[in-house]
Protein backbone atom coordinates (compact mmCIF):
# COMPACT_ATOMS: atom_id res chain seq x y z
CA UNK A 1 0.00 0.00 0.00
CA UNK A 2 1.65 3.42 -0.98
CA UNK A 3 -0.60 6.46 -0.70
CA UNK A 4 2.17 8.97 0.30
CA UNK A 5 0.14 9.41 3.31
CA UNK A 6 3.07 9.44 6.35
CA UNK A 7 3.17 10.65 10.03
CA UNK A 8 6.34 11.51 11.47
CA UNK A 9 6.91 12.08 14.72
CA UNK A 10 10.64 13.22 16.00
CA UNK A 11 11.95 12.60 19.36
CA UNK A 12 15.21 14.15 20.57
CA UNK A 13 16.82 11.85 23.09
CA UNK A 14 19.39 13.60 25.57
CA UNK A 15 21.81 11.32 27.48
CA UNK A 16 21.08 10.11 30.92
CA UNK A 17 17.74 11.87 30.62
CA UNK A 18 15.87 9.50 32.76
CA UNK A 19 12.69 11.25 34.01
CA UNK A 20 11.50 11.70 30.44
CA UNK A 21 11.99 8.13 29.15
CA UNK A 22 8.90 6.46 27.68
CA UNK A 23 7.54 9.79 26.84
CA UNK A 24 8.33 9.37 23.06
CA UNK A 25 7.06 5.50 23.43
CA UNK A 26 3.84 6.97 25.03
CA UNK A 27 3.04 9.62 22.52
CA UNK A 28 3.75 6.86 19.66
CA UNK A 29 1.28 5.03 21.19
CA UNK A 30 -1.52 7.40 21.75
CA UNK A 31 -1.34 8.39 18.03
CA UNK A 32 -1.22 4.84 16.43
CA UNK A 33 -4.48 3.66 19.15
CA UNK A 34 -6.09 7.17 17.26
CA UNK A 35 -6.24 5.98 13.62
CA UNK A 36 -6.95 2.60 14.74
CA UNK A 37 -4.09 0.06 14.73
CA UNK A 38 -4.84 -3.04 16.19
CA UNK A 39 -4.05 -3.37 20.00
CA UNK A 40 -1.50 -6.17 19.98
CA UNK A 41 0.69 -4.60 16.62
CA UNK A 42 0.39 -1.62 19.07
CA UNK A 43 2.03 -3.38 21.81
CA UNK A 44 4.95 -4.60 20.07
CA UNK A 45 5.65 -1.23 18.41
CA UNK A 46 5.25 0.98 22.33
CA UNK A 47 7.45 -1.70 23.91
CA UNK A 48 10.17 -1.58 20.76
CA UNK A 49 10.46 2.20 20.99
CA UNK A 50 10.58 2.21 24.69
CA UNK A 51 13.35 -0.28 24.77
CA UNK A 52 14.98 2.10 21.65
CA UNK A 53 14.37 5.12 24.00
CA UNK A 54 16.26 3.32 26.78
CA UNK A 55 19.35 2.07 24.89
CA UNK A 56 19.78 6.01 23.75
CA UNK A 57 19.41 7.76 27.21
CA UNK A 58 21.74 4.65 28.47
CA UNK A 59 24.26 3.91 26.25
CA UNK A 60 24.65 6.64 23.83
CA UNK A 61 25.94 10.59 23.80
CA UNK A 62 21.97 11.63 22.48
CA UNK A 63 20.37 11.05 19.55
CA UNK A 64 16.71 11.18 18.25
CA UNK A 65 13.68 8.93 17.71
CA UNK A 66 11.72 9.07 14.52
CA UNK A 67 8.69 7.60 13.84
CA UNK A 68 7.20 7.43 10.57
CA UNK A 69 3.62 6.12 10.42
CA UNK A 70 2.30 4.53 7.00
CA UNK A 71 -1.32 3.03 6.88
CA UNK A 72 0.29 -0.14 6.96
CA UNK A 73 3.08 -0.21 8.74
CA UNK A 74 5.43 1.88 11.42
CA UNK A 75 8.87 2.64 10.84
CA UNK A 76 11.36 3.37 14.02
CA UNK A 77 13.93 4.83 13.34
CA UNK A 78 16.88 5.40 16.26
CA UNK A 79 20.25 7.68 15.39
CA UNK A 80 22.66 8.50 18.23
CA UNK A 81 26.04 10.28 17.78
CA UNK A 82 27.86 8.00 19.56
CA UNK A 83 29.82 6.57 20.72
CA UNK A 84 29.18 3.86 18.62
CA UNK A 85 28.97 -0.34 19.46
CA UNK A 86 32.56 -2.45 19.63
CA UNK A 87 30.60 -5.88 18.53
CA UNK A 88 27.30 -5.84 17.63
CA UNK A 89 27.24 -9.89 17.45
CA UNK A 90 27.30 -9.71 20.93
CA UNK A 91 25.27 -6.61 21.98
CA UNK A 92 22.75 -8.69 20.47
CA UNK A 93 22.86 -12.05 22.35
CA UNK A 94 20.27 -12.12 24.90
CA UNK A 95 21.87 -11.20 28.74
CA UNK A 96 24.79 -9.25 27.46
CA UNK A 97 24.99 -6.19 28.42
CA UNK A 98 27.56 -3.20 28.99
CA UNK A 99 25.39 -1.13 31.35
CA UNK A 100 27.40 0.95 34.38
CA UNK A 101 26.30 -0.55 37.70
CA UNK A 102 24.22 2.58 38.53
CA UNK A 103 21.93 1.60 35.45
CA UNK A 104 21.95 -2.02 36.70
CA UNK A 105 20.45 -0.83 40.32
CA UNK A 106 17.84 1.21 38.83
CA UNK A 107 16.85 -2.25 37.20
CA UNK A 108 17.43 -1.55 33.36
CA UNK A 109 20.23 -3.17 31.40
CA UNK A 110 19.53 -6.12 31.67
CA UNK A 111 20.52 -7.00 28.31
CA UNK A 112 17.27 -7.60 27.19
CA UNK A 113 17.08 -4.35 24.75
CA UNK A 114 17.97 -5.08 21.28
CA UNK A 115 16.71 -9.12 21.70
CA UNK A 116 13.15 -7.26 22.52
CA UNK A 117 13.14 -5.16 19.65
CA UNK A 118 14.06 -8.38 17.17
CA UNK A 119 11.20 -10.24 19.15
CA UNK A 120 8.58 -7.74 18.53
CA UNK A 121 9.48 -6.38 15.44
CA UNK A 122 9.20 -7.96 11.30
CA UNK A 123 12.54 -6.06 10.37
CA UNK A 124 15.45 -4.95 12.57
CA UNK A 125 17.90 -3.55 10.85
CA UNK A 126 21.21 -1.89 13.13
CA UNK A 127 24.31 -0.53 12.18
CA UNK A 128 27.26 1.12 14.39
CA UNK A 129 30.50 2.36 13.59
CA UNK A 130 32.84 3.29 16.82
CA UNK A 131 33.13 6.89 17.32
CA UNK A 132 30.72 7.88 14.88
CA UNK A 133 27.28 6.25 16.15
CA UNK A 134 24.59 4.16 15.78
CA UNK A 135 21.51 3.79 13.50
CA UNK A 136 18.50 0.99 14.01
CA UNK A 137 15.88 0.91 11.72
CA UNK A 138 12.89 -1.34 12.57
CA UNK A 139 9.19 -2.01 10.75
CA UNK A 140 6.08 -2.97 12.54
CA UNK A 141 3.23 -3.98 9.74
CA UNK A 142 -0.17 -3.32 11.04
CA UNK B 1 -30.62 -3.66 30.70
CA UNK B 2 -29.51 -1.21 28.08
CA UNK B 3 -25.93 -1.06 26.90
CA UNK B 4 -25.48 2.38 28.25
CA UNK B 5 -26.57 2.42 31.58
CA UNK B 6 -23.72 4.79 33.63
CA UNK B 7 -25.05 5.08 37.69
CA UNK B 8 -23.11 8.75 37.34
CA UNK B 9 -25.83 11.57 36.32
CA UNK B 10 -26.02 15.47 36.34
CA UNK B 11 -28.59 17.50 38.14
CA UNK B 12 -28.65 20.30 35.91
CA UNK B 13 -30.22 22.74 38.19
CA UNK B 14 -27.31 23.06 40.78
CA UNK B 15 -24.63 23.06 37.37
CA UNK B 16 -23.13 26.23 37.19
CA UNK B 17 -20.96 24.99 34.42
CA UNK B 18 -17.39 25.86 35.99
CA UNK B 19 -15.06 23.56 34.30
CA UNK B 20 -13.33 22.03 37.92
CA UNK B 21 -15.32 18.37 36.65
CA UNK B 22 -13.93 18.28 32.92
CA UNK B 23 -10.30 19.03 34.53
CA UNK B 24 -10.40 16.26 36.74
CA UNK B 25 -12.02 13.31 34.44
CA UNK B 26 -9.23 10.68 33.97
CA UNK B 27 -10.85 10.01 30.49
CA UNK B 28 -12.29 13.42 29.10
CA UNK B 29 -15.85 12.14 29.29
CA UNK B 30 -16.66 15.68 30.14
CA UNK B 31 -18.06 18.82 28.29
CA UNK B 32 -19.56 21.71 29.20
CA UNK B 33 -22.06 22.97 26.46
CA UNK B 34 -25.35 25.53 27.08
CA UNK B 35 -23.25 26.23 30.48
CA UNK B 36 -24.04 23.12 31.96
CA UNK B 37 -21.76 19.73 32.05
CA UNK B 38 -22.58 17.32 29.47
CA UNK B 39 -21.52 13.52 30.45
CA UNK B 40 -19.93 11.74 27.05
CA UNK B 41 -21.70 8.55 27.86
CA UNK B 42 -19.04 6.47 25.68
CA UNK B 43 -16.07 7.80 27.59
CA UNK B 44 -17.47 7.79 31.07
CA UNK B 45 -16.34 4.70 33.32
CA UNK B 46 -18.09 5.96 36.54
CA UNK B 47 -15.12 6.31 38.79
CA UNK B 48 -17.27 8.94 40.39
CA UNK B 49 -14.40 11.66 40.43
CA UNK B 50 -16.60 14.21 39.27
CA UNK B 51 -19.04 13.26 42.09
CA UNK B 52 -15.72 14.59 44.57
CA UNK B 53 -14.99 17.33 43.02
CA UNK B 54 -18.49 19.24 41.97
CA UNK B 55 -18.39 22.03 45.03
CA UNK B 56 -22.01 22.52 43.90
CA UNK B 57 -22.75 18.73 43.96
CA UNK B 58 -24.48 18.83 40.70
CA UNK B 59 -22.80 15.42 39.91
CA UNK B 60 -24.70 12.25 41.63
CA UNK B 61 -24.60 8.63 41.42
CA UNK B 62 -28.29 6.78 40.64
CA UNK B 63 -28.47 3.93 43.11
CA UNK B 64 -31.42 2.28 44.27
CA UNK B 65 -33.58 2.54 47.36
CA UNK B 66 -35.05 0.81 50.77
CA UNK B 67 -38.27 0.99 48.62
CA UNK B 68 -37.56 -1.20 45.85
CA UNK B 69 -37.39 -3.80 48.52
CA UNK B 70 -40.69 -4.29 48.34
CA UNK B 71 -40.88 -5.84 44.97
CA UNK B 72 -39.14 -8.83 46.43
CA UNK B 73 -40.38 -11.82 49.25
CA UNK B 74 -37.17 -12.24 50.29
CA UNK B 75 -34.32 -9.28 50.43
CA UNK B 76 -30.22 -10.07 51.28
CA UNK B 77 -28.34 -7.30 51.85
CA UNK B 78 -24.70 -7.39 50.70
CA UNK B 79 -22.81 -5.06 52.67
CA UNK B 80 -19.02 -3.93 51.16
CA UNK B 81 -16.54 -3.41 54.03
CA UNK B 82 -16.30 -0.34 53.88
CA UNK B 83 -19.74 -0.04 55.71
CA UNK B 84 -17.86 -0.77 59.03
CA UNK B 85 -15.60 1.79 58.72
CA UNK B 86 -18.12 4.40 58.65
CA UNK B 87 -19.09 3.50 62.36
CA UNK B 88 -16.49 3.59 65.63
CA UNK B 89 -14.89 0.21 66.12
CA UNK B 90 -16.63 -0.14 69.78
CA UNK B 91 -20.00 -0.76 67.24
CA UNK B 92 -19.35 -4.61 66.13
CA UNK B 93 -19.91 -5.69 62.70
CA UNK B 94 -22.66 -8.23 64.53
CA UNK B 95 -24.65 -4.79 65.81
CA UNK B 96 -23.85 -3.24 61.81
CA UNK B 97 -25.59 -6.48 60.43
CA UNK B 98 -28.14 -6.24 62.52
CA UNK B 99 -28.97 -2.72 61.89
CA UNK B 100 -29.31 -3.87 58.51
CA UNK B 101 -32.09 -6.45 59.28
CA UNK B 102 -34.05 -3.64 61.27
CA UNK B 103 -33.96 -1.95 57.93
CA UNK B 104 -35.94 -4.09 56.45
CA UNK B 105 -33.17 -7.17 54.76
CA UNK B 106 -34.64 -10.17 55.99
CA UNK B 107 -31.07 -12.04 54.95
CA UNK B 108 -27.12 -10.19 55.54
CA UNK B 109 -24.23 -12.01 53.53
CA UNK B 110 -20.54 -10.29 53.96
CA UNK B 111 -19.16 -8.98 50.37
CA UNK B 112 -16.05 -9.53 52.68
CA UNK B 113 -16.96 -13.46 52.34
CA UNK B 114 -16.95 -13.10 48.49
CA UNK B 115 -13.53 -11.37 48.90
CA UNK B 116 -12.08 -14.18 50.92
CA UNK B 117 -13.64 -17.36 49.08
CA UNK B 118 -11.21 -15.22 45.68
CA UNK B 119 -7.99 -15.25 47.34
CA UNK B 120 -7.33 -18.90 46.74
CA UNK B 121 -8.64 -18.77 42.98
CA UNK B 122 -6.46 -15.42 42.83
CA UNK B 123 -3.60 -17.24 44.08
CA UNK B 124 -4.08 -20.38 41.84
CA UNK B 125 -4.24 -17.61 38.71
CA UNK B 126 -0.94 -15.74 39.81
CA UNK B 127 1.37 -19.16 40.48
CA UNK B 128 0.14 -20.45 36.78
CA UNK B 129 2.35 -20.38 34.30
CA UNK B 130 -0.02 -19.25 31.37
CA UNK B 131 -1.17 -16.13 33.45
CA UNK B 132 0.43 -12.65 31.71
CA UNK B 133 2.47 -10.82 33.60
CA UNK B 134 1.96 -8.56 35.10
CA UNK B 135 -1.51 -9.37 36.10
CA UNK B 136 -3.77 -6.57 36.93
CA UNK B 137 -6.65 -7.16 39.91
CA UNK B 138 -10.22 -6.54 38.33
CA UNK B 139 -12.13 -6.44 41.37
CA UNK B 140 -12.38 -2.17 41.07
CA UNK B 141 -14.78 -2.27 38.21
CA UNK B 142 -13.82 1.82 37.34
CA UNK B 143 -10.83 0.22 36.71
CA UNK B 144 -11.77 -2.53 34.47
CA UNK B 145 -13.48 0.24 32.54
CA UNK B 146 -10.44 2.52 32.25
CA UNK B 147 -8.66 -0.41 30.47
CA UNK B 148 -11.48 -1.56 28.32
CA UNK B 149 -11.69 3.00 26.79
CA UNK B 150 -7.84 3.60 27.50
CA UNK B 151 -5.80 0.56 27.20
CA UNK B 152 -7.28 -2.09 25.50
CA UNK B 153 -3.84 -3.82 24.68
CA UNK B 154 -3.49 -4.76 28.68
CA UNK B 155 -7.46 -6.67 28.62
CA UNK B 156 -5.28 -9.60 28.76
CA UNK B 157 -3.87 -8.95 31.80
CA UNK B 158 -6.61 -8.76 33.89
CA UNK B 159 -7.29 -11.40 36.40
CA UNK B 160 -10.03 -13.40 34.57
CA UNK B 161 -12.26 -13.91 37.85
CA UNK B 162 -14.87 -12.16 38.76
CA UNK B 163 -15.55 -9.31 41.74
CA UNK B 164 -16.11 -10.08 45.28
CA UNK B 165 -19.45 -8.91 45.20
CA UNK B 166 -20.49 -10.86 42.50
CA UNK B 167 -18.90 -14.09 44.31
CA UNK B 168 -21.30 -13.17 47.15
CA UNK B 169 -24.02 -12.25 45.55
CA UNK B 170 -23.70 -15.66 43.32
CA UNK B 171 -23.45 -17.57 47.37
CA UNK B 172 -26.25 -16.00 48.94
CA UNK B 173 -29.12 -15.83 46.47
CA UNK B 174 -28.38 -19.99 45.98
CA UNK B 175 -28.14 -20.22 49.69
CA UNK B 176 -31.18 -18.18 50.81
CA UNK B 177 -33.79 -19.15 47.84
CA UNK B 178 -32.53 -22.73 49.00
CA UNK B 179 -33.34 -22.39 52.63
CA UNK B 180 -36.73 -19.90 52.09
CA UNK B 181 -37.66 -22.21 49.45
CA UNK B 182 -38.25 -19.50 47.26
CA UNK B 183 -37.22 -19.52 43.33
CA UNK B 184 -33.82 -17.62 42.80
CA UNK B 185 -36.18 -14.70 41.23
CA UNK B 186 -38.53 -14.20 44.33
CA UNK B 187 -34.96 -13.23 45.77
CA UNK B 188 -33.47 -9.51 46.30
CA UNK B 189 -29.95 -9.14 46.99
CA UNK B 190 -28.89 -5.51 47.36
CA UNK B 191 -25.22 -4.48 47.28
CA UNK B 192 -24.90 -1.68 50.10
CA UNK B 193 -21.67 -0.04 47.71
CA UNK B 194 -19.65 2.91 48.30
CA UNK B 195 -19.34 3.79 44.79
CA UNK B 196 -21.13 4.05 41.85
CA UNK B 197 -18.80 2.12 39.35
CA UNK B 198 -19.92 -0.62 41.46
CA UNK B 199 -24.09 0.53 40.93
CA UNK B 200 -22.93 0.12 37.20
CA UNK B 201 -22.00 -2.90 37.28
CA UNK B 202 -24.88 -4.43 38.66
CA UNK B 203 -27.07 -3.12 35.94
CA UNK B 204 -24.37 -3.49 33.22
CA UNK B 205 -22.43 -6.05 34.48
CA UNK B 206 -18.58 -6.71 32.95
CA UNK B 207 -17.60 -9.81 31.62
CA UNK B 208 -20.61 -11.92 33.05
CA UNK B 209 -24.07 -11.80 31.08
CA UNK B 210 -26.28 -11.32 33.80
CA UNK B 211 -25.10 -10.02 37.52
CA UNK B 212 -26.53 -12.33 40.20
CA UNK B 213 -27.30 -8.33 42.32
CA UNK B 214 -30.40 -7.50 41.90
CA UNK B 215 -29.19 -3.53 42.44
CA UNK B 216 -27.37 -1.35 44.85
CA UNK B 217 -28.16 0.75 47.74
CA UNK B 218 -25.44 3.86 47.94
CA UNK B 219 -23.30 3.70 51.59
CA UNK B 220 -24.23 7.20 52.25
CA UNK B 221 -28.10 6.58 51.45
CA UNK B 222 -28.46 4.49 54.01
CA UNK B 223 -26.17 5.75 56.47
CA UNK B 224 -28.40 7.92 58.79
CA UNK B 225 -31.08 5.57 58.70
CA UNK B 226 -29.10 2.80 59.68
CA UNK B 227 -27.58 4.94 62.70
CA UNK B 228 -30.69 5.75 64.21
CA UNK B 229 -31.56 1.90 64.63
CA UNK B 230 -28.47 1.15 65.80
CA UNK B 231 -29.17 1.35 68.96
CA UNK B 232 -32.12 -0.69 68.86
CA UNK B 233 -30.46 -3.74 68.14
CA UNK B 234 -30.91 -7.04 70.28
CA UNK B 235 -31.44 -9.78 68.15
CA UNK B 236 -28.06 -10.70 67.05
CA UNK B 237 -27.64 -11.47 62.94
CA UNK B 238 -26.90 -15.24 61.61
CA UNK B 239 -24.35 -14.86 59.61
CA UNK B 240 -21.17 -16.78 58.30
CA UNK B 241 -18.58 -14.18 59.70
CA UNK B 242 -15.76 -13.05 57.27
CA UNK B 243 -12.19 -13.08 58.47
CA UNK B 244 -9.75 -10.28 58.12
CA UNK B 245 -8.77 -11.41 55.02
CA UNK B 246 -11.72 -10.53 53.42
CA UNK B 247 -12.87 -6.99 55.52
CA UNK B 248 -9.30 -6.20 54.61
CA UNK B 249 -10.20 -5.41 50.84
CA UNK B 250 -11.58 -2.26 51.42
CA UNK B 251 -8.30 0.02 51.85
CA UNK B 252 -5.53 -0.43 49.38
CA UNK B 253 -3.24 -3.31 49.83
CA UNK B 254 -5.94 -5.49 51.41
CA UNK B 255 -6.65 -7.48 48.15
CA UNK B 256 -2.12 -8.73 48.35
CA UNK B 257 -2.48 -8.80 52.01
CA UNK B 258 -2.49 -12.28 52.16
CA UNK B 259 -1.04 -13.47 49.04
CA UNK B 260 2.91 -13.72 49.42
CA UNK B 261 6.05 -14.92 47.35
CA UNK B 262 5.13 -12.75 44.34
CA UNK B 263 6.22 -9.18 43.49
CA UNK B 264 3.12 -7.10 44.02
CA UNK B 265 2.74 -3.35 43.56
CA UNK B 266 -0.75 -1.58 45.40
CA UNK B 267 -1.71 1.58 43.61
CA UNK B 268 -4.78 4.30 44.34
CA UNK B 269 -6.33 6.91 42.86
CA UNK B 270 -7.33 6.94 39.40
CA UNK B 271 -4.96 9.11 37.95
CA UNK B 272 -1.89 7.45 39.67
CA UNK B 273 -3.81 4.02 38.38
CA UNK B 274 -4.07 5.65 34.87
CA UNK B 275 0.09 6.12 35.29
CA UNK B 276 1.35 2.80 36.11
CA UNK B 277 -0.54 1.03 33.61
CA UNK B 278 0.84 3.55 31.03
CA UNK B 279 4.10 2.28 32.19
CA UNK B 280 3.03 -1.17 32.09
CA UNK B 281 1.68 -0.84 28.27
CA UNK B 282 4.90 0.35 26.80
CA UNK B 283 6.62 -2.88 28.23
CA UNK B 284 7.86 -1.28 32.23
CA UNK B 285 7.28 -3.21 35.03
CA UNK B 286 7.15 -6.67 33.45
CA UNK B 287 9.21 -8.08 36.58
CA UNK B 288 6.11 -7.19 38.71
CA UNK B 289 3.96 -10.43 39.39
CA UNK B 290 0.69 -8.96 40.13
CA UNK B 291 -0.79 -5.04 40.69
CA UNK B 292 -3.39 -4.64 43.14
CA UNK B 293 -5.41 -1.24 41.70
CA UNK B 294 -8.14 0.97 42.84
CA UNK B 295 -9.95 3.79 42.00
CA UNK B 296 -10.52 5.67 44.43
CA UNK B 297 -7.33 6.97 47.17
CA UNK B 298 -7.02 4.64 50.04
CA UNK B 299 -9.02 2.17 48.35
CA UNK B 300 -12.83 1.37 48.83
CA UNK B 301 -12.78 2.89 52.14
CA UNK B 302 -12.56 6.40 49.58
CA UNK B 303 -15.53 6.05 47.32
CA UNK B 304 -17.41 8.91 46.37
CA UNK B 305 -20.34 7.23 47.99
CA UNK B 306 -19.29 6.89 51.72
CA UNK B 307 -19.45 9.30 54.49
CA UNK B 308 -16.68 9.19 56.76
CA UNK B 309 -13.03 10.49 56.22
CA UNK B 310 -11.11 8.46 54.16
CA UNK B 311 -8.16 8.52 56.64
CA UNK B 312 -10.25 8.38 59.85
CA UNK B 313 -12.01 5.41 57.78
CA UNK B 314 -8.57 3.37 57.34
CA UNK B 315 -7.82 3.85 61.03
CA UNK B 316 -10.78 1.92 62.26
CA UNK B 317 -10.70 -0.76 59.44
CA UNK B 318 -7.51 -1.50 60.40
CA UNK B 319 -8.49 -1.88 64.24
CA UNK B 320 -11.22 -4.12 63.08
CA UNK B 321 -8.52 -6.46 61.30
CA UNK B 322 -6.78 -6.37 63.84
CA UNK B 323 -9.23 -7.37 66.21
CA UNK B 324 -10.63 -10.45 63.86
CA UNK B 325 -7.00 -10.87 63.39
CA UNK B 326 -6.77 -12.26 67.12
CA UNK B 327 -9.87 -14.54 66.74
CA UNK B 328 -8.68 -15.66 63.58
CA UNK B 329 -8.65 -19.18 63.56
CA UNK B 330 -7.31 -21.17 60.53
CA UNK B 331 -10.39 -23.63 60.36
CA UNK B 332 -12.10 -21.42 58.49
CA UNK B 333 -9.56 -23.09 55.56
CA UNK B 334 -12.35 -25.66 54.86
CA UNK B 335 -15.12 -22.86 54.42
CA UNK B 336 -13.01 -21.68 51.33
CA UNK B 337 -13.24 -24.87 49.92
CA UNK B 338 -17.13 -25.40 50.40
CA UNK B 339 -17.47 -22.67 47.79
CA UNK B 340 -14.72 -23.26 45.65
CA UNK B 341 -16.53 -24.47 42.98
CA UNK B 342 -18.94 -21.58 42.91
CA UNK B 343 -16.12 -19.59 42.26
CA UNK B 344 -14.40 -21.78 39.76
CA UNK B 345 -17.30 -21.26 36.93
CA UNK B 346 -15.90 -17.80 37.06
CA UNK B 347 -13.41 -18.50 34.68
CA UNK B 348 -15.83 -18.91 32.41
CA UNK B 349 -16.50 -15.11 32.08
CA UNK B 350 -17.16 -13.65 29.14
CA UNK B 351 -14.74 -11.65 27.40
CA UNK B 352 -13.99 -8.43 28.65
CA UNK B 353 -14.69 -6.32 25.17
CA UNK B 354 -12.13 -3.57 24.18
CA UNK B 355 -14.13 0.06 24.14
CA UNK B 356 -11.08 2.42 22.81
CA UNK B 357 -11.86 6.21 22.72
CA UNK B 358 -8.90 7.13 21.45
CA UNK B 359 -10.52 5.92 17.55
CA UNK B 360 -10.37 9.09 15.30
CA UNK B 361 -12.21 7.26 12.45
CA UNK B 362 -12.94 4.22 11.50
CA UNK B 363 -11.08 4.52 8.38
CA UNK B 364 -7.42 4.64 9.04
CA UNK B 365 -6.75 7.15 5.95
CA UNK B 366 -9.20 9.31 7.48
CA UNK B 367 -7.53 9.21 11.08
CA UNK B 368 -4.46 9.50 9.87
CA UNK B 369 -5.30 13.07 8.19
CA UNK B 370 -7.48 13.56 11.50
CA UNK B 371 -4.24 13.75 13.45
CA UNK B 372 -2.11 16.11 11.25
CA UNK B 373 -5.23 18.45 11.85
CA UNK B 374 -5.50 18.26 15.71
CA UNK B 375 -1.63 18.90 15.77
CA UNK B 376 -2.05 21.58 13.22
CA UNK B 377 -5.17 23.06 15.07
CA UNK B 378 -3.37 22.52 18.78
CA UNK B 379 -0.66 24.41 17.81
CA UNK B 380 -2.85 27.56 16.66
CA UNK B 381 -4.38 27.43 20.30
CA UNK B 382 -2.92 29.36 22.93
CA UNK B 383 -1.73 26.11 24.92
CA UNK B 384 -3.18 27.38 28.55
CA UNK B 385 -5.40 24.51 29.00
CA UNK B 386 -7.51 26.88 30.74
CA UNK B 387 -10.66 24.92 30.23
CA UNK B 388 -12.54 28.25 29.63
CA UNK B 389 -14.03 26.53 25.78
CA UNK B 390 -15.78 23.86 27.51
CA UNK B 391 -13.13 21.52 26.86
CA UNK B 392 -10.71 19.51 29.42
CA UNK B 393 -7.76 21.35 27.89
CA UNK B 394 -6.30 22.76 24.48
CA UNK B 395 -5.63 19.41 23.19
CA UNK B 396 -8.91 18.18 23.51
CA UNK B 397 -10.55 21.44 22.34
CA UNK B 398 -8.35 20.68 18.83
CA UNK B 399 -9.52 17.12 18.81
CA UNK B 400 -13.70 18.54 19.35
CA UNK B 401 -12.85 21.15 16.58
CA UNK B 402 -11.31 18.14 14.21
CA UNK B 403 -14.70 16.24 14.75
CA UNK B 404 -16.80 19.05 14.48
CA UNK B 405 -18.12 19.12 18.40
CA UNK B 406 -16.50 22.65 18.69
CA UNK B 407 -15.20 25.94 16.60
CA UNK B 408 -12.27 27.52 16.84
CA UNK B 409 -14.02 30.45 18.62
CA UNK B 410 -15.31 29.09 21.33
CA UNK B 411 -11.55 29.59 22.54
CA UNK B 412 -11.98 33.04 24.50
CA UNK B 413 -8.60 33.38 23.32
CA UNK B 414 -8.78 33.05 19.22
CA UNK B 415 -12.35 34.70 20.07
CA UNK B 416 -10.33 37.88 21.07
CA UNK B 417 -7.99 37.57 18.24
CA UNK B 418 -10.54 37.57 15.58
CA UNK B 419 -12.62 40.85 17.22
CA UNK B 420 -9.07 42.41 17.48
CA UNK B 421 -8.44 41.79 13.81
CA UNK B 422 -12.01 43.51 13.22
CA UNK B 423 -11.78 46.11 14.86
CA UNK B 424 -8.31 46.97 12.98
CA UNK B 425 -10.42 46.59 9.88
CA UNK B 426 -13.18 48.17 11.05
CA UNK B 427 -10.65 51.69 12.52
CA UNK B 428 -8.94 51.27 8.46
CA UNK B 429 -12.06 51.26 6.91
CA UNK B 430 -13.39 53.81 9.34
CA UNK B 431 -10.46 55.82 8.00
CA UNK B 432 -10.80 55.69 4.40
CA UNK B 433 -12.21 58.59 2.73
CA UNK B 434 -14.77 58.93 -0.74
CA UNK B 435 -12.11 60.43 -3.09
CA UNK B 436 -13.39 63.83 -3.30
CA UNK B 437 -13.19 64.24 0.64
CA UNK B 438 -9.86 62.34 0.09
CA UNK B 439 -7.76 65.66 -0.12
CA UNK B 440 -4.71 64.38 1.26
CA UNK B 441 -3.94 61.71 -1.81
CA UNK B 442 -4.43 64.48 -4.51
CA UNK B 443 -1.69 66.31 -2.49
CA UNK B 444 0.75 63.76 -3.00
Amino acid sequence: MSTGQEIILEYELKASNFEVAGEAASKTKRVLQQIGVPVDVIRRIAISAYEGEMNTIIHSLGGIMRVVIFPDRTDLIFEDQGPGIADINLAMQEGYSTAPDYVREMGFGAGMGLPNMVRCTDKFDIQSELGVGTKIRMTVFH
Amino acid sequence: MAESFHSVRLIASRCKGCVNCTKRCPTEAIRIRGGKAQIIESRCIDCGECIRRCSSHAKTAVTDSLWDLARYKINIALPAPTLYAQFAVEISIETILGGLLRLGFDEVFEVAKGAEILSLPIKEYLSSKDTKKPAISSACPAVVRLIQVKFPELIENLVPIDAPVEVAARVARAEYSKKHHLHADEVGVWFITPCPAKMTACKQPLGLEKSNITGAIAISQIYGDLLKVLSQVNAKADYNAASWIGIGWAIAGGETAEIEDVKKLVVHEINNVSNVLEQVSIGKLNDIDYIETLACAGGCIGGPLTVENRFVAETRMKQRMQKLKNEYQSAEDSLYRDYYHDVSEVNERRVIEPRPLMLLDENIFKAMDKVELIEITLKSLPGLDCGSCGSPNCKALAEDIVQGRASETDCLFKLRERVRDLAQEMIGLAEKLPPPLDKESAEE
